[in-house]
Parts: structure tokens; C-alpha cells; sequence
């Protein structure tokens, strides 16, 4: 239970709304808690993977035609942008605007750099005759990791506006649980491109 | 376990006694009814579960009815309030227990019946072996080590082990058989597999019970389990199919000019089936002895004269979206002649006997 | 998602901009863009109860075509979708939302907030729900509505066997629904976790909104599965992936999987808010507290992530093999215990108590009595012997309606007695609600008793007809009859409500005596819900207040009520934003089913642009004075 004071200090914090019963703020909760809806979601995209893994009638099949080094150097740019979220957040905490904005963006631009890996692989892969309708190796991959691209494009998205927005309305450290909720999303977003590029990848070289 | 058997014999004694209304708990489809050892299993389970629910149910209601009498509101003080207690420890941990221990007395003996009835079986010497394939909406049965292909009625020697390997040509359907034994999921991809034996001889009612759109509920079979001798003799009118002469009645001869000419061929064989001769389409039942089935249209109707006549006629009114084709035209002239040979003719396949209906065995009345 | 948006200043109103917030009340556009809690619970029962009168026209529709074997009302393909559509219009559009509803009206009350955390997200879960719903229902007046079964199982879902667009209805709409059910759960939540009134401890909490919180859990984790699978076959129709193409591969059996490990815990979320009702109705119409509080959170608790350890009960005959088959029989009979405990306790608070048979008591009655009897034929089909007989049947089709119907609606149509007053201000009959409950209880147990026989007779679930002379006649006959007064039974039940608002009573704010904080506010409640912010010292708070010497704990803070609502009391700003974004979504479905890329575009961007004005807005909303003098209602210090 919150003593007085610190009764006094919450509702002056918390303008709109006056009390809460818990320390942590609203919107941090919600995303924690959308992130384990995630979890579910991506949980069940990889197990369609694992379950169809070595079941495709025909090729072409993922030793034919993945690239583990080009990957893992995708993977090595999602893993900095990362990086740089955690020195954004830690900017804008400290009320250091343009470096907020700066290394907002090197997250989104590191993103997209990501993204732009996966659109050369998935084409790359339809060339040599790998489709969405080739054979369950197609289905299953294009849509997981569809699913995780369309993911990190709505985080690319969600910063820039974050940045943009900050032109209109000023950002200052108060805000900075905004920034963080984009950073949890962010974070969660790189762990299951971890989890993905072990599974799908890195395990058909064992 | 010789109590449940007791409580299974118990069960359905008073089930056989008791006819409340017209109510019968013996049927050609009732699960209370059982004809072979597994769906016997299955019985008794459940009739160990039923009498255990009725210890609860007694318990559970009997407080709830004694609770409604004596603590309702007195009119006398309308506006008591009574003591408010919370709750009760050991009470909770008693009531916990007592449903723990019912658990326990139902899981013991449904996992012995689980491994009793539900193992795969690799089938030995003396096994009777069936690949049933189901179809939208009749079943396919290949004995591959006897060389039959037949449909919708499954013949197996009674007090034999039968084993059945499970496909889906389609969607999903599922066999069963209620007095012989639950039932099992036909799934493309997935090769289920069920057995069970037949204690009597008889003609059992089964039905598709999965889904599977359109005539669903139209997509019966029969298992017709027949003493060993009979089901050699049965086995042996399909090897010897092909080599049976066309019988020489004309309405016969007729019938079998029509089968062809009128397109029949084109879905259906009725040469049987030998190692390396070809089956015919393989998406339509096998006629095949057709004169010995003892129902068409997947166990719909007997197999007469009569019901195969309006079938031929017009099979969307007895089976609504089946795959037949309408042959003749409401205004053809010719339709009541050709649809009798036809009649005569398949009902002459695998008997000697063109007049002969139905199967030697006990009618198609089932075995009641 | 407001980017840096500035505090309201006390007495202000919208951000001076182009998105000016709605705040109007009246007429059409104050409902459809209300974030009020109470007004959203209001439409998802209005909602849910139109849907469940469609379901129920299905059901008789269903039951005139068995009353006889080989009859031919209905042909095989309107039948199929007949109880397609029963079974998804009773189970995502009937009884879910009634929950739903009920929690969005009474979980702020209950916990003594004035609303949910995210007022806006609110909106949005109800109305995409609702255009979900028909979206689903607009099959059937384009080309036919789904036909497999509300549990669609591939490959019957494939494009070849089933080529109609009535498949990609089901398909999308239940997808776009269940994001609302999602963001719905994930709401609840943060307000259950930060919106308590201060001393309100989560052990003081009613246990209505407990099983709201662990409902709210399952929510998150169960419809994530079925999201995917739903996709996966969207995904097959549309651009002809394989994932359940046998030809490729693909394993039917995989949506059977993903299906249950939803499916499963669905029935727990429909279940578990109803015992929450049960668990508010007996204690006060027995003058008693719940017996066993922490034990009824607990099993609560347990049923919730034991609902997870189940699924494969569905799918016994499906070959899984004998380890596999029991292992998920034991963990079915594992939750028959805490699920037992319940009853007990149930009982427990009634013994020693005051029992009064008002209606909503009558309701929670028969709803002991059903539910224990559906509860018994599940343990008997969670046995795979027996299952094998019975799975599939009409004893199946028996068991869940006892537990679907005369369990989770039986406890829902109890809470509607209960809360009618709180909810519309009025008192309704209780001779003719009474009556009403009789009718219903006899018609229930006529149409659903016979059921258990006619499945252990051999009658497959899912069939148009039945032969005759198979013992089937009897029992088919008696279970249509009984919808004729089920059917009267619902009709009494609408004309009492009716005559409640034309001529009712008013209602008190405190008709039964309750024991939770919505009967401290006045029937109906007023637009801020509290007049001043409740302080709780104790379980059942409203008891509590009114017979402290009554109350369950002492209290163990004193708070000072003047702290609170300084500046007045904030009401949130109403919003088009949920609505545009619910209806961009729904007209993008119809782009998707249809194949009209450039309207699922165009819809993209409306939503695109709606989540941007969303997150733009600014906060909106004004303050309100209600007069001090009320402040001594909730017993604060």
C-alpha cells in the first residue's frame, strides 16, 4: 500500500486518470501482455515449421537453398539496431533529444537493412523455385518469416512516426515510456528472429 | 476386472428389463448392445462410470435439496442475517480428497481398458486383414490377402480377429460400428488403424460419424460376420467373379447389354479383383457380387428389387448429392424396362439364382 | 499509442486541432463512438442476445428437420449450414460476449474504477467483434453460409471440397472478431492489475472479477492458435499454400491440434466468467460470504491452466495412440477436482445461510444442478473407451449443451436478474420471470435429456436424418418438442422486459442487499459511475460498509478520500477512431474474401490513417463536479 505521500505524488503524475494500483504504467503493461499473446502467436507459426519440417514431397529443400552466411549477417543488423534502441531510450531519458532522434532512426534504418536482406532471399529463393505453393517448406517458411518482416516493417513504421511526431510535439524524458513500449516491441521482435534463425536455419546444419 | 464385468452384466440387465415408454436400449445401432469384446469393454466402463455418478449425483443433491429446505428464508425473520463463516480448511481438504478418489476408481480401470483396446497390432496368420478407404459417401474394402474389393458391406468370420487399416480418399469420415466397437477416424495422411472381433454371427448396422458434407448422413455400412466356413464360401465367389458366365435369363442378358450402353462401366466394375488386373475406377463402389449385398446405397436401403429400381430411378431422393448421374429422363418411354434388367442383372451377380435378394445370412433386418 | 502528448489541464476539454474528440452523448453518433464502459456492455449484450435469438432460430430450424427420421424440410447442404452457424453464432457471438459483457460493465464497478485502462481499445473490441459477427452472417446472403461444422475441420475446409466463399467467411470473420476478443482481454487485465480503488487488495477482490482476470489470461493464450490456423487456411483458399493439402503432405490432423488447444480453453473462458456470476449470486441470496474464497480463486486458477492439458480429449478416435490418449484422460479427470471443489463450495455458502428464491437464486440453482450433471458426462467421455462410442454422437451434442447451456447460460441469464435492475433502472416481474425460469428449465432438460439416449443408440451428431427403426424416434421426437417450450420460455422472458421498461419499477440502487461495490452507485449508475472515489477495507466491500462489524478483515491502511478526484473527476473523450478503424477492417474482409486487392488496399489505408488519427488525437475528455454531499455512500473514511 502507497503512503500518503506517495499517494499525493502518483495523482499529480497521473493527470488524466488519479490513481493506479500497480507501479508499472499502463501502456508498459499492456505491451508485456501483448507480447505473450506474440509469443502464442509465433509459437504456433514455428511448430507448423517444425512439424512439416522433412515432410515436402519435393524440392526445393532448405539445405538446397538456404544461406547461412548471408543470414547471419542479417541477423548481426537486427541484433545492432537493438543495440541501438537501448542507447535511444537511454538518450531520451536523459533528455538528450537529437540523440533520441538519431539513434531512433539508426534503429529503423538497421531495420530496414533487415528487411531489405529478406526481400532479396525471398526473391531470391522464388527464382529458384521456391514458392508460397512449391511444397510445405515454401508454405511454412514464407509465411513465418513473412510473418516476422510484416512484424519488424510495423516496428520501421512505429519509429519513424515516434521521430516525426517528436517535430510536432516535443518529446522530453517524461515520455520516455512511449519510446520504451516501441524498444519491448522491438526487442521481442529481434529474440524471435533469434528463435527463427536457429530453428529454421541453423538446425539444418547440425 | 470382475467387478466391472459384474457391473457391465448388471447394467444391462436392468436396461433389458426396464421399458419405460417404448424406451428399448437394445438397437442395430445401440452401444448398449454389445456384440464383440471391445465394444463390451467399452460397455462396462461405462457402466462403472454410470454407477459411480450415481453415488455423486445422490451425495450432490441430496445436500443441495436438504440445503434449499432448511436454510431458506424464514417469513418469520425475513431479514436475518445469518452467521457469516468463511470457509473451513479441513472441510476443503476432505471435499478435495473425495473427488481425487473418484478420479482414481475411474482412471485405473479406463487406462487397463486404453491398452486393453487401443494398441496397434501387427496381424498374424490367423487375422483377417482390411484396407478401408473411405469416400464421400460409401466405403471401400480391398482384403489384399484374399483379393477382394468390395463396398459398403463388410464381411469378416465371426470369432476371428479382424483388423482394419484406415484411409481417407477425401475429407474425414469415421467407422463405426456400435455393437462391435467404437469408432475410429478415417484421415488422408494418416493410416489409423482399428480391430475387433465378432462374438455372433449376425448383420450389424454401422454409419460415417465425421463429418464429411453432402450425404453424410446417408453414408451407411453393414458388417456382416458369418461363421468360417460361409465367409470361405463368400471369399470364394469373389476370386471366382470374373470367371462366372453372365446368368442366361434374357431380362439378365438384357441388363447386361444396358450396364454397358447406358455408361455404368464407366464408374463401376463388377469383374472383382485379381493381382494384376486392373479394378476398374477405384472412386466408385465396386458391384462386384452386388447380388449378394444385402443393402445398397451404402447400407440406405434393403437390397430388393423394388428399392434398387427407385434407386436407378432417381437416387438424389433416397440419397441427396450422391455422385450418380440422372440416366433416364422423367419422359423416357424406355426407363421402367431398362432400369428392371438392370435390376436383374445385378442381382443375378454372385448368386446362381437370379430371384435371390439377399445375402444367405439372416436378412437385413439385422440380428434382432 | 499517443506520441507525447501533454497532460489535459484540469477543466479543459479536446486538443485544439482537426481531431477534435467527440464528447456528445446523444443520439446515434454518441453511441457509436461511447467509450463508457457501461454503454459498451450494454452493446455487447444487446449483441449477444440478438445473436443468441439467430442461434436459436438455427437450433429449431434443426430440431424441425429430426423430429421425424428421413424427412426432407432441409436439404443436406442447408442443414450443414444450419448447425455450422448454431454452433459459431452460439459460442463466439452469443455466450463469449455475454461475458464479455458483463465484464465491461461490472469489473470497473466491482474493483471501484470508472472504467478500463484503455477506453478507446474498448470500443474497438466491441465493434470489431460485432462486424464480425456480420461479416460471417453476410454469407448467407452471399452464396451460402460455412457448412463444416463450427470446429471446420480440413480437409473438409479446402478450397476443392469445398469451393463455395461460405468457408472464407467463417474463415475471416472469426479472425477479425477475435481480435477483438484479444485486445479486449489484454484490457481487462491492466485494469484488474492498476485500477483497483486503493485498498483493494487483490484477495478482496469479488470472485467475478478474478475469473475475469484468469479469463482474460486464456484469451491470450488460447486464441493466438486459432488466429494462425484460421490464417493458415485463409492462406490455402486465397494463394494456395499447402498447409493442410493431403495431396502435398499436409497433415489434417494439424488443425484438429491447433483447433483444441483453442478450443479447449474456449469453453473455460465461456465457463469460468459464469462461475464468477454463480459466485456473486449465492453468497447474496443466501446473506452469506463465499465459502472458501482463496480456495474458489485457486481452482479457478488451476481449471484455467489445466484447460491448456486437455485438448486432446477432442480427438480420441482420432488415432493418437494409447499413451497419448491417456495421458490427456488423466489430466481430464484432473480437472473434474477443482471444477468439484467448486460445487462444493457453492453449496457450502448456502449451507447456514438465508436463502431467498428470487430469480436470479433459481437460475443459479438449476445452474448447479445442470452443470453437475454435464459435468458427470464428461468424465465419463473423458474415458477413450467410452469415447469411442460416444464421441461424435448426440451424447456429445447432450454433454455440451448441458454445460454450454444449462451451465454457462443458465449462470449468464442468472446475472441477468441480478444486474437488470443496476443496468436499466428497473425492476422486472418477478412473478413472470419466475414463471419464465420454469418454462426454461423444463423445456432445457426436454430438449437436451433425450439427447444422452439417442447418442448411446448410435445417432451420429451432424446428420440431416436418421433411419427410422433404429429406437432414434422417441428421443428426437420429445428433444424437438421441447424447443417449443424453450421457445415460450424465451418469449416470456423478451415481454418481461419489455413490460420492465414501459411500466417497470424503478429500481433502488441496492435491490438484493448486495455485497460488491455496483449496488453502492444508483440504478442505473450515473456517467462517472462513483461520485467520489470508493476506499475498500475489506472483501465484499459493499458488506463491508454496510455491516462493518460484518466484515470479512481489518482494515490495514487508512486512506484520506480527499486526495482523490482533485480537479474533479475525468471522464475519457469519445472517439470515431474505433469504430472507422472496426469498419475499415471489416470492408478490407471483404476485399480479401473477394479478391478486390485494390478495396483491401484502399481499407489498409483507412486503417493505416485510423490508427494514426487514434494515436494522434490527443487525450480529449472533460471533468465533472458532482455534488459533494454524496461522497458518504461508499463508506469512505
Amino acid at each position: 500500500m502507497m503512503s500518503d505521500a506517495q499517494l499525493t505524488t502518483a495523482a499529480a503524475e497521473r493527470p488524466a486518470h488519479g490513481w493506479r494500483s500497480s507501479p508499472l504504467p499502463d501502456v508498459k503493461l499492456i505491451m508485456w501482455i501483448f507480447l505473450a499473446s506474440d509469443v502464442m502467436f509465433f509459437g504456433t507459426l514455428i511448430g507448423t515449421y517444425l512439424i512439416y519440417r522433412g515432410r515436402s514431397l519435393v524440392g526445393p529443400y532448405p539445405l538446397d537453398i538456404l544461406d547461412i552466411p548471408l543470414t547471419t549477417l542479417s541477423t548481426f543488423v537486427l541484433l545492432m539496431s537493438s543495440f541501438l534502441m537501448v542507447i535511444a531510450l537511454h538518450a531520451l531519458r536523459n533528455d538528450n533529444i537529437p540523440m533520441f532522434r538519431l539513434w531512433t532512426i539508426g534503429v529503423a534504418l538497421f531495420g530496414s537493412i533487415f528487411l531489405g536482406f529478406q526481400v532479396y532471399e525471398f526473391s531470391h529463393f522464388v527464382e529458384v523455385g521456391l514458392t508460397l505453393q512449391q511444397n510445405l517448406f515454401g508454405s511454412t517458411f514464407f509465411v513465418l518469416t513473412g510473418t516476422h518482416g510484416v512484424h519488424v516493417a510495423v516496428g520501421v513504421l512505429w519509429l519513424v512516426s515516434i521521430v516525426v511526431a517528436s517535430y510536432f510535439r516535443p518529446m522530453r524524458a517524461k515520455d520516455a515510456t512511449y519510446l520504451e513500449v516501441a524498444g519491448l516491441y522491438w526487442h521481442f521482435v529481434d529474440i524471435v528472429w533469434i528463435v527463427i534463425f536457429t530453428l529454421v536455419y541453423l538446425v539444418e546444419f547440425i | 476386472m470382475p467387478m466391472t464385468r459384474w457391473l457391465g452384466r448388471a447394467t444391462l440387465a436392468l436396461a433389458a428389463t426396464s421399458s419405460l415408454a417404448g424406451c428399448e436400449f437394445a438397437g442395430p445401432q445401440s452401444t448398449l448392445d454389445p456384440a464383440g469384446p471391445v465394444a463390451q469393454a467399452q460397455l462396462e466402463l461405462l457402466a462403472w462410470s454410470y454407477w459411480l455418478s450415481w453415488l455423486v449425483m445422490i451425495a450432490v443433491f441430496g445436500v443441495l435439496a436438504y440445503v434449499l429446505v432448511r436454510f431458506r428464508r424464514r417469513r418469520s425473520d425475513p431479514d436475518a442475517v445469518p452467521q457469516q463463516f468463511h470457509g473451513s480448511v479441513p472441510l476443503e481438504i476432505g471435499l478435495t480428497i473425495v473427488p481425487v478418489l473418484i478420479v482414481i476408481a475411474v482412471a485405473v480401470p479406463t487406462v487397463r481398458t486404453i491398452f486393453a483396446t487401443e494398441t496397434r497390432v501387427t496381424p498374424g496368420p490367423d487375422d483377417v486383414v482390411v484396407d478401408v478407404t473411405g469416400y464421400q459417401w460409401w466405403w471401400r474394402f480391398e482384403y489384399p490377402e484374399l483379393g477382394i474389393v468390395t463396398a459398403n458391406e463388410l464381411h469378416v468370420p465371426a470369432g476371428t480377429r479382424v483388423i482394419l487399416n484406415l484411409d481417407s480418399a477425401d475429407v474425414l469420415h469415421a467407422f463405426w460400428v456400435p455393437r462391435i466397437a467404437g469408432k475410429r477416424d478415417l484421415i488422408p495422411n494418416q493410416n489409423n488403424q482399428l480391430w475387433f472381433e465378432v462374438s455372433e454371427p449376425g448383420n450389424y448396422s454401422g454409419q460415417c460419424a465425421e463429418l464429411c458434407l453432402g450425404a453424410h448422413a446417408y453414408m451407411r455400412l453393414r458388417l456382416i460376420a458369418e461363421p468360417q466356413a460361409e465367409f470361405d464360401a463368400w471369399v470364394d465367389r469373389f476370386t471366382s467373379a470374373a470367371d462366372r458366365p453372365v446368368q442366361t435369363d434374357p431380362q439378365v442378358q438384357r441388363g447386361h447389354q444396358l450396364f454397358a450402353t447406358k455408361g455404368c462401366t464407366n464408374c463401376h466394375t463388377i469383374d472383382g479383383y485379381r493381382a494384376g488386373t486392373p479394378v476398374g475406377t477405384p472412386d466408385f463402389p465396386n458391384l462386384t457380387n452386388f447380388g449378394l449385398r444385402t443393402t445398397l446405397a451404402a447400407g440406405n436401403l434393403d437390397n430388393t428389387r423394388e428399392n434398387l429400381a427407385a434407386w436407378l430411378r432417381d437416387s438424389q431422393a433416397i440419397k441427396p448429392g450422391n455422385y450418380m448421374p440422372q440416366l433416364w429422363s422423367e419422359a423416357d418411354p424406355n426407363a421402367d424396362d431398362e432400369i428392371a434388367a438392370i435390376a436383374a442383372y445385378l442381382l443375378s451377380l454372385g448368386s446362381d439364382d437370379s430371384t435371390l435378394t439377399q445375402a444367405t445370412l439372416g436378412g437385413s433386418d439385422g440380428d434382432r | 499509442m499517443a506520441i507525447g502528448r501533454t497532460p489535459a489541464h484540469a477543466g479543459s476539454s479536446a486538443e485544439t486541432s482537426l481531431l477534435r474528440r467527440p464528447d456528445g452523448r446523444s443520439g446515434l453518433a454518441g453511441w457509436m463512438t461511447t467509450v463508457d464502459h457501461k454503454r459498451l456492455g450494454i452493446l455487447y449484450m444487446l449483441s449477444a442476445f440478438t445473436f443468441l435469438g439467430l442461434g436459436s432460430i438455427e437450433a429449431f430450424l434443426i430440431r424441425l428437420q429430426l423430429a421425424v427420421p428421413n424427412q426432407q424440410l432441409v436439404s443436406p447442404d442447408v442443414y450443414n449450414q444450419l448447425f455450422t452457424m448454431h454452433g459459431v453464432t452460439m459460442v463466439f457471438l452469443a455466450i463469449m460476449p455475454l461475458g464479455t459483457g458483463f465484464a465491461n460493465y461490472f469489473v470497473p464497478l466491482m474493483i471501484g474504477a470508472r472504467d478500463l485502462a484503455f477506453p478507446r481499445l474498448n470500443a474497438f473490441g466491441y465493434w470489431i467483434y460485432l462486424f464480425g459477427g456480420v461479416f460471417v452472417y453476410s454469407s448467407v446472403f452471399l452464396g451460402g453460409a460455412p457448412d463444416a461444422g463450427w470446429f471446420a475441420y480440413a480437409p473438409l475446409t479446402s478450397l476443392s471440397n469445398n469451393p463455395g466463399n461460405g468457408i472464407d467467411f467463417y474463415m475471416i470473420g472469426l479472425l477479425i472478431a477475435g481480435i477483438g476478443t484479444l485486445v479486449t482481454a489484454m484490457n481487462l487485465i491492466v485494469t484488474i492489475f492498476s485500477m483497483r480503488a486503493p485498498g483493494m487488495a487483490m484477495m478482496r477482490m469479488p470472485v467475478f472479477v478474478w475469473m475475469i482476470l484468469v479469463t482474460s489470461f486464456l484469451i491470450i493464450f488460447a486464441f493466438p492458435p486459432l488466429t494462425i490456423a484460421l490464417f493458415q487456411v485463409i492462406m490455402d483458399r486465397t494463394f494456395g499454400t499447402l498447409f493442410y493439402v493431403p495431396a502435398a503432405g499436409g497433415l489434417p490432423i494439424l488443425w484438429q491440434h491447433l483447433f483444441w488447444i483453442f478450443g479447449h480453453p474456449e469453453v473455460y473462458i465461456i465457463i469460468l466468467p459464469a462461475f464468477g456470476v454463480i459466485s456473486e449470486v449465492i453468497p447474496t441470496f443466501s446473506r452469506k460470504p463465499l465459502f472458501g474464497y482463496p480456495v474458489m480463486i485457486l481452482s479457478g486458477i488451476f481449471i484455467g491452466f489445466m484447460g491448456f492439458a486437455v485438448w486432446s480429449h477432442h480427438m480420441f478416435t482420432t488415432g493418437l495412440g494409447p499413451v497419448a490418449n491417456t495421458a490427456f484422460s488423466l489430466t481430464s479427470f484432473v480437472i473434474g477436482v477443482p471444477t468439484g471443489v467448486k460445487i462444493f463450495n457453492w453449496l457450502g455458502t448456502m449451507w447456514g445461510g438465508s436463502i431467498r428464491f428470487a430469480t436470479p437464486m433459481l437460475y443459479a440453482i438449476a445452474f448447479l444442478f445442470m452443470f453437475v450433471m454435464g459435468g458427470i458426462t464428461g468424465i465419463m467421455l473423458a474415458m477413450p473407451p467410452f469415447d469411442a462410442q460416444a464421441n461424435s454422437t448426440y451424447f456429445v451434442v447432450a454433454h455440451f449443451h448441458y454445460v454450454m447451456g444449462g451451465g454457462a447460460l443458465f449462470a449468464f441469464l442468472a446475472g441477468f436478474y441480478y444486474w437488470f435492475p443496476k443496468i436499466s433502472g428497473r425492476l422486472l416481474s418477478e412473478r413472470m420471470s419466475q414463471a419464465a425460469f420454469w418454462v426454461l428449465f423444463v423445456g432445457f432438460n426436454m430438449i437436451f435429456m433425450p439427447q444422452h439416449f439417442a447418442g448411446l443408440l448410435g445417432m451420429p451428431r451432424r446428420v440431416q436424418t436418421y433411419q427410422a427403426g433404429i429406437g432414434l424416434e422417441i428421443y428426437n421426437l420429445v428433444s424437438t418438442a421441447g424447443t417449443f417450450v424453450m421457445g415460450l420460455a424465451l418469449a416470456m422472458v423478451v415481454f418481461s422486459v419489455v413490460r420492465a421498461f414501459l411500466s417497470g419499477q424503478r429500481a433502488p440502487a441496492d435491490p438484493w442487499d448486495g455485497r460488491t461495490l455496483e449496488w453502492s452507485v444508483p440504478s442505473p449508475p450515473p456517467h462517472y459511475d462513483f461520485t467520489s472515489q470508493p476506499i475498500v477495507y475489506a472483501r465484499d466491500a459493499w458488506w463491508a460498509a454496510k455491516h462493518p462489524e460484518l466484515a470479512h478483515d481489518e482494515p490495514s491502511h487508512e486512506y484520506d478520500a480527499s486526495l482523490f478526484d482533485r480537479g474533479g473527476i475525468h471522464l475519457p473523450g469519445a472517439s470515431w477512431f474505433p469504430f472507422v478503424l472496426a469498419a475499415g477492417i471489416f470492408a478490407g474482409s471483404y476485399g480479401v474474401l473477394y479478391h478486390n486487392w485494390p478495396l483491401a488496399i484502399l481499407m489498409g489505408l483507412v486503417v493505416v490513417v485510423s490508427t494514426y488519427g487514434w494515436a494522434f488525437e490527443g487525450v480529449g475528455g472533460h471533468h465533472v463536479h458532482p455534488g459533494e454531499s454524496a461522497h458518504a455512500e461508499t463508506g469512505s473514511a
